[in-house]
């Protein structure tokens, strides 16, 4: 597969912003997903090379962490919290019907490219499970039919 | 200018506190009334957020669950005087299940503007900090040892004595971190402090860089907590605006800065050693204890690592004492313990309270039973970690050794409930599935163990060969037990064997079976 286009003038700006903080890694990954929506496979050796690392290094820590991505993800991600609580709580139906509803299942894009759908273990809302985040923004007590609601809204708005 | 309260705490903005601020602001303007309107933190009584509040002479006057739709009615029925509206809740202060605790970590957490320092200093703020620049770094170190205060991110482990061994170790740089990963599901107690008192936290490690002389602090947070991550941001900004981070602090002489840095979704990365990895920019493996964090930590430094809550407590204990501090509690569980009720229960939320109180209190007196109003049959207390416990468990104080007993344990606080339509060994297998996502996988035990574990345990369910699968089990979780480097590993049996045992009914094993 060809790799996709990426931006190297942003990755550059990134590490040249970040490079000097001890224990940069993370923070340039981060810097770097937070304005792609991935860390480009092609990105590795001028990371490595800039942070004075092995591009093993820099691939076993991307591979390592979950939430670090290798391909582009769809225009949101959507985040089904799989933990104990929200599942005292009815998630698995919610999970169910998430996946049906999207017609994918998770670490998959839909075909429109709009969702990404991800497992995450607790977001913290436990007090409002079932819970999921919408790229960084939770919502809690969701019902299939709230769950369909809120994908309507965010479809409407975009 | 009347004063009117809406959360940003993201529980609540996950259940429509945006829309509910937007709708009060556009009605004021509407009606041309001049408020003041003020984003706090929750108070943790989750069943009714989004909760406003308005400040009337007699106090805050509370309103719950508010729906934006309900927001023109309320201004109709003049709820910004205090009036009566089916929402009215009557004085904030006075709602039994806030009443009825002992808030000192949480002491303004949902009353303050988590970011306002002003708001901070007027509620007794900055007061613990400012003893502490005037004391030896030993004395503040026996001050937190003598308040009996034990690490609340789940090991249970002295702080005084962690403190201590830094203060002890000779270096020319040492280091304060705050391990705000927050992993356990059913917990979110920092989270909640975090977002709701960020300053608390400040305050509470830059006591710790006075106390062992370390010059620079991490808060490690988890990437899923957003709103946490902007709250801390904007707080530390202002403590370095007015002087209370960075260079001669107050005038002291002395310096502490600090960064917030975030995870990447790994739940081992709550370890402290992992944690370590991560933050130095590496793969979260867990290191082999000794050197032990606080003689050979972050950057190979001596390194104070401890939890949120631990961190936060620190303030009140430096300001009121540690002896006042102590004086709550029983046994060797002094001060007090943020609960999380969660799961399914009819009032989820945060209970403060003093070591002592039953499970039992907290499920029926604060949880008001189950959500579905159907029995509850088990709560999973600790995290994903814990044991879970059958109802004739629920007498359980809430006390560190009381739980050992019981082959269970606190951690960090979080009670997940359950009614009785739960398939304990559905939870057994997610117990195991979940160590094998998140395994760093140094150990075999754990690596290998936990898929294993998942693969007996529907072979047990199916009713292949129970007997010799059941047995099969126990003898891996033995392994796990004993082989593993960490507590993933090493806890994972926690709540496998505790639902085995409890409820073997659930693995088709007829309670007789159970005792082989
Ligand atoms: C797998 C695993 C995950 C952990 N996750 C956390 C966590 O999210 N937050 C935390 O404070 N401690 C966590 N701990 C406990 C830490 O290793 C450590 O005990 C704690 O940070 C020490 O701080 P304290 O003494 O203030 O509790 C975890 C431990 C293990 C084994
Ligand atoms: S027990 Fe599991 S998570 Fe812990 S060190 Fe071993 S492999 Fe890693
Ligand atoms: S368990 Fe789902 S939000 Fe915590």
């Amino acid at each position: 597969m060809a790799e996709q286009e990426w931006d190297r003038e942003t990755v550059q700006g990134i590490l040249a912003s970040l490079k000097d903080k001890p224990g940069a890694l993370l923070p340039v990954l981060h810097g770097i997903q937070d304005t792609l929506g991935y860390v480009p496979p092609g990105s590795v050796p001028l990371i490595a090379s800039e942070l004075n690392l092995s591009r093993a290094e820099v691939h076993g820590v991307i591979t390592f962490y979950h939430y670090f991505r290798d391909t582009p993800p769809g225009e949101q991600t959507i985040y089904v919290c799989r933990a104990e609580s929200c599942q005292s709580m009815g998630s698995k139906t919610l999970e169910h019907h998430i996946k049906q509803r999207l017609g994918v299942d998770y670490h998959e894009t839909t075909a429109d490219g709009a969702f990404s759908l991800e497992p995450v273990y607790c977001l913290g809302n436990c007090a409002c499970s079932p819970s999921i985040m919408i790229d960084k923004e939770v919502y809690g007590r969701v019902t299939s039919q709230r769950f369909d609601d809120i994908i309507e809204t965010i479809r409407e708005s975009t | 200018m009347i004063k009117v309260f809406v959360p940003r705490d993201s529980s609540a903005l996950s259940l429509g506190a945006e829309e509910v601020a937007n709708a009060i602001q556009v009605e004021a303007a509407k009606r041309d009334i001049g408020i003041e309107l003020i984003r706090n933190g929750s108070r943790g009584m989750y069943w009714l957020e989004p909760l406003v509040e308005v400040a009337t002479t007699a106090g805050r006057i509370a309103y719950g669950p508010v729906r934006a739709r309900e927001v023109s009615l309320l201004f109709e029925a003049g709820f910004l005087q205090g009036a009566a509206h089916p929402l009215r809740l009557g004085l904030t202060e006075d709602i039994p299940y806030l009443k009825n605790q002992e808030r000192l970590t949480f002491a303004r957490v949902g009353i303050t503007d988590p970011v306002s320092l002003d708001d901070y200093l007027t509620h007794e703020g900055y007061r613990g900090l400012k003893r502490a620049l005037d004391m030896a770094p030993a004395a503040i170190v026996d001050e937190v040892a003598q308040s009996g205060l034990r690490g609340r991110g789940g090991a249970a482990f002295p702080t005084g004595i962690k403190w201590r061994t830094v203060l002890n170790a000779a270096a020319a740089q040492k280091y304060v971190v705050c391990n705000a990963d927050e992993g356990d599901s059913g917990t979110f107690s920092d989270r909640l402090i975090m977002e709701g008192d960020p300053f608390v936290l400040i305050e509470g490690m830059t006591i710790a860089g006075m106390a062992v002389g370390a010059t620079k602090g991490y808060i490690y947070l988890r990437v899923e907590y957003p709103h946490a991550h902007r709250a801390l941001n904007e707080a530390i900004e202002a403590a370095y605006r007015a002087g209370y981070l960075g260079k001669d602090i107050l005038g002291s002489g002395r310096s502490f800065d600090l960064e917030v840095r975030l995870g990447a979704g790994a739940y081992v990365c709550g370890e402290e050693t992992s944690l370590l990895e991560s933050l130095e920019g590496k793969r979260g493996l867990v290191r082999f204890k000794p050197p032990l964090p606080a003689i050979k930590g972050l950057f190979g430094q001596p390194t104070i690592i401890n939890n949120v809550i631990s961190l936060a407590s620190v303030p009140i204990i430096l300001d009121k004492g540690g002896d006042y501090y102590r004086d709550f509690g029983m046994g060797r569980s002094r001060g007090t313990l943020p609960i999380q009720l969660a799961g399914n229960l009819k009032h989820p939320g945060l209970v403060e309270k003093a070591f002592g109180l039953t499970l039992r209190e907290l499920l029926y007196d604060y949880g008001g039973g189950s959500a579905s109003g159907r029995p509850l049959r088990a709560v999973q207390v600790g995290g994903p970690l814990g044991a879970y416990l059958p109802e004739s468990q629920f007498d359980t104080p809430i006390d560190y050794e009381a739980f050992a007993a019981i082959w269970a344990v606190l951690g960090h606080g979080g009670i997940v409930a359950f009614d009785d339509t739960v398939n304990m060994a559905e939870m057994a297998r997610y117990g195991m599935e979940f160590c094998a996502i998140e395994s760093c996988g140094k150990c075999t035990p754990c690596r290998i163990g936990s898929t294993r574990g998942v693969e007996v345990i529907d072979k047990i369910t199916s009713g292949i060969e129970r007997d010799k699968n059941v047995r099969l089990l126990r003898d891996l979780s033995d392994t796990m037990l004993n082989g593993s480097l960490c507590a993933l590993g090493g806890m994972t049996p926690y709540p496998v064997l505790s639902a085995l045992n409890h409820f073997p009914e659930d693995f088709g094993v007829s309670a007789t079976e159970k005792a082989a």
